[in-house]
């Protein structure tokens, strides 16, 4: 039943606010909405129970809703969308309002307002929401008018959808949704705005001198981000490296754009990178940076970052370009139309460089591959995190949609999970939000009913979004959360570790919940393994159990640290091996 | 280096405080600012005065830009531009000093606009350095009050700031 549906010949129906927003929803091709009632909301979930077509997703944390519908963006490229209610509603929203933004989710999230006539009276539940989320929202809106909602909602999308996307904010009062007052709804198809006007294709005389520069590279290296996954540009990027055969790294948000397991591949790169894609980023001499932001995490010491490269990067934002690093080719376009442009030209030319010209390159790389740095001590006694994501991979075949959490155990699966294809790998990058994992699987299990979604997590990050297994009990969500528990919040130790003279300071968490009870007593499997001869049948029981979310609790060696690893402040080439690499080979 | 750099502007709520909050968000120089709606009324023009290398200008432009309610933006330091910023000042007036302040009232073209036993408030407008330089010609210690508007600005020549 749609709310338009009983309109005799061809009049636009009349519509309630609720109704209005709902329906423009639907009009807007949304399938689900994450959200959490509230006082300010109330008419429109009323409406939204008069409905079938669009389904709601009850969480249990205004958090969660945000992050549900970003990842579920993530995990299919549609808009994500969220429905919380006025003041707490909003506020808790905001943690996943940034992280979206940070990482350039589209999203549209509607707030619940106190009425209109009591906005900035300190009314019950009423908070500044478009003040409070301006700095971390692509736009916001605050609907005065019932008349603009539907408009408003149109540009919601445009904006978050659009250009660069990102979260957009609309608040709506709760007398804007009265039931009792009906307009004629028209939901716009086509929207322009005079003041954003995003690029499609990139200039084509900049494109050609970055080919120019590509095809007298001698030791030229791809360096990608999340843009690639974010502007559905996988497929050219794959093609331009296989044709121009250089080395490609990423940055932890473009993983997956390129096959992991493509022997052009050099791994991630930055902080936690590996140090074939360090080293090859401080000997390139030619970089072409492609929906990546030369993030601090990724370049290290601004003044060693490439010393000897001359810098294409290609965004779809202008502002992203020389805003850390000097460029030399800058390309504002989306990625994908650049992409395949670049790829034309890089053809017509290619006849003129010899096939053999990368060979001193790749000899080098080969050099500090054989270094072997992500090697790890065995330990037939505990279970290793580095060999637990190894496990993980191998039981899955590397087909998981996998959500994670913020820390080691993040950095592990970056490192060991190699993705062979864009949107498996869910984790917030720029914002680094702990309890982002769980509600973000339930996203990507909506997205994909019929597919394999895991989370990984760690012990301190699985709390912080611990009501979810609510929301996974009542929808069904056969997701697997695997937590490699350390007792420790792990990446915090490390850091006290190495830099703090091993005081750890509130790192250690003294009480831990049984965490097989705790996911039983939401209705779910929970298992616990200990022993590394145990772990592939855990994992492979647990994940034969296909229509059951199952709460996988690995005991894993308690002070393992991540490497490699770039000190802050330290440049690409200034690489802490693991205590398990020599001095010799070091050297 | 200082820049004047003029926006127009979705005149819609809230968009002023965008402009003002991605200043402070980003640790940008702000001088001054100011905004009115244009003759469109649904357009309005800021002008704001910043400073920074030129690296930190290109990014202020561009983020600025990036706003959506940003319709066009242009740095009127990168041409032929005139400036104008207006000012009241109050100054106590008494017999001794009325002469010379009137004297400096016209030296300056500036113009009283407001007379009591004891003050007069005095209106002048022109280039921020020429208000700078009004002010410090005052006899010391007159000033009671200095109310500035922010500069305003215009790029010589024909063409102009429009949709």
């Amino acid at each position: 039943m749609s709310l338009t549906d009983a309109q005799p010949d061809g009049a636009s129906p009349e519509l309630s606010g609720a109704e209005i927003v709902i329906q423009a929803l639907v009009d807007e091709g949304v399938e689900l909405v994450f959200g959490y009632p509230g006082g300010a909301v109330l008419h429109i979930y009323d409406a939204l129970f008069k409905q079938g077509s669009l389904k709601h997703i009850l969480v249990r944390h205004e958090q969660a809703a945000a992050h549900a519908a970003d990842g579920y963006a993530r995990a299919t490229g549609h808009c994500g969308v969220c429905l919380v209610t006025s003041g707490p509603g909003a506020t808790n929203a905001v943690t996943g309002i940034a992280t979206a933004y940070m990482d350039s989710i589209p999203m549209v999230v509607l707030t619940g307002q106190v009425p209109t006539p009591f906005i900035g009276s300190d009314a019950f539940q009423e908070v500044d929401t478009v003040g409070i989320t301006r700095p971390c929202v692509k736009h916001n809106f605050l609907v005065k008018d019932v008349r603009d909602l539907a408009l408003t909602i149109r540009k919601a999308f445009h904006i978050a959808t659009t250009g660069r996307p990102g979260p957009v904010v609309v608040d709506i009062p709760k007398d804007v949704t009265d039931p009792n007052i009906r307009i004629p709804y028209v939901y716009p198809r086509e929207i322009k705005l005079r003041s954003y006007n995003p690029v499609e294709k990139g200039h084509l005389g900049q494109i050609r001198k970055a080919v120019d520069l590509m095809l007298a590279a001698k030791r030229p290296v791809f360096y990608t981000g999340g843009g690639v996954v974010l502007g559905d540009g996988s497929a050219q990027l794959t093609e331009l490296v296989k044709a121009t055969g250089f080395p490609i790294t990423s940055t932890l948000m473009g993983l997956g754009a390129f096959p992991m397991t493509d022997p052009q591949f050099l791994g991630m790169l930055g902080m936690h990178g590996t140090y074939e894609a360090n080293m090859a980023m401080h000997e390139t001499d030619v970089l072409i940076a492609i929906g990546a932001r030369f993030d601090d995490r990724v370049t290290g010491k601004i003044e060693h970052f490439c010393p000897h490269a001359r810098i294409i990067h290609i965004d779809v934002d202008p502002s992203s370009i020389a805003k850390n690093v000097k460029v030399d080719v800058p390309i504002v376009g989306q990625v994908a139309s650049v992409l395949a442009d670049m790829l034309r030209l890089y053809r017509e030319q290619q006849p003129k460089s010899p096939a053999n010209a990368l060979d001193d390159w790749w000899a080098k790389i080969g050099e500090w591959r054989a270094l072997n740095c992500l090697k790890y001590p065995a330990n037939p006694e505990a279970i290793k995190p580095q060999f637990a994501v190894e496990t993980l991979y191998k039981v899955t075949n590397g087909e998981l949609y996998l959500a994670s959490d913020v820390g080691q155990h993040q950095m592990f699966a970056a490192q060991f999970y190699p993705f062979d294809k864009p949107r498996r790998w869910i984790n917030s990058g720029g914002l680094g939000t702990m309890g982002y994992g769980l509600p973000a699987a339930i996203g990507a299990q909506l997205a994909h009913p019929e597919a394999q979604v895991a989370c990984i997590s760690g012990d301190a990050s699985i709390l912080m979004c611990i009501q979810e297994l609510a929301t996974c009990q009542q929808y069904r969500l056969p997701i697997k959360v695997v937590l490699l528990n350390n007792g420790y919040m792990g990446m915090v130790r490390q850091w006290q570790e190495l830099f703090y003279e091993s005081r750890y300071s509130h790192s250690y968490v003294d009480a831990l919940p049984d965490f097989v009870k705790l996911a039983e007593s939401f209705g779910h499997v929970g298992m616990r393994v200990e022993r590394p001869e145990h772990l592939e049948d855990a994992m492979r029981e647990a994940f034969a159990m296909r229509d059951r979310f199952v709460f996988l609790d690995v005991i894993v060696d308690p002070t393992e640290n991540v490497y490699p690893m770039i000190a802050a402040g330290k440049g690409h080439h200034e690489m802490q091996l693991s205590p398990s690499h020599s001095d010799r080979e070091l050297a | 280096m200082r820049h004047i750099i003029a926006v127009l502007l979705e005149n819609e709520a809230g968009a002023l405080s965008r402009v003002a909050g991605l200043f402070s968000a980003r640790g940008y120089n702000i001088e001054s600012l100011t905004v009115a709606p244009t003759d469109d009324p649904t357009l309005s023009r800021m002008t704001l005065v910043t400073t920074g290398n030129d690296e930190i200008v290109e990014q202020i432009k561009k983020q600025l830009n990036k706003l959506i309610d940003t319709v066009k933006l242009v740095d009127l330091s990168e041409g032929d531009h005139i400036e104008r910023e207006m000012m009241m000042v109050k100054v106590r007036a008494e017999r001794p000093d009325r002469e010379e302040l009137k004297r400096l009232v016209d030296i300056f073209r500036a113009k009283i606009i407001d007379v009591t036993d004891v003050s007069y408030v005095i209106e002048l407008t022109g280039a921020s350095r020429k208000l700078d330089a009004f002010i410090d010609a005052l006899p010391e210690g007159l000033i009671i009050e200095v109310v500035r508007s922010g500069p305003t600005g215009i790029a010589r020549g024909a063409k102009g700031l429009t949709l």
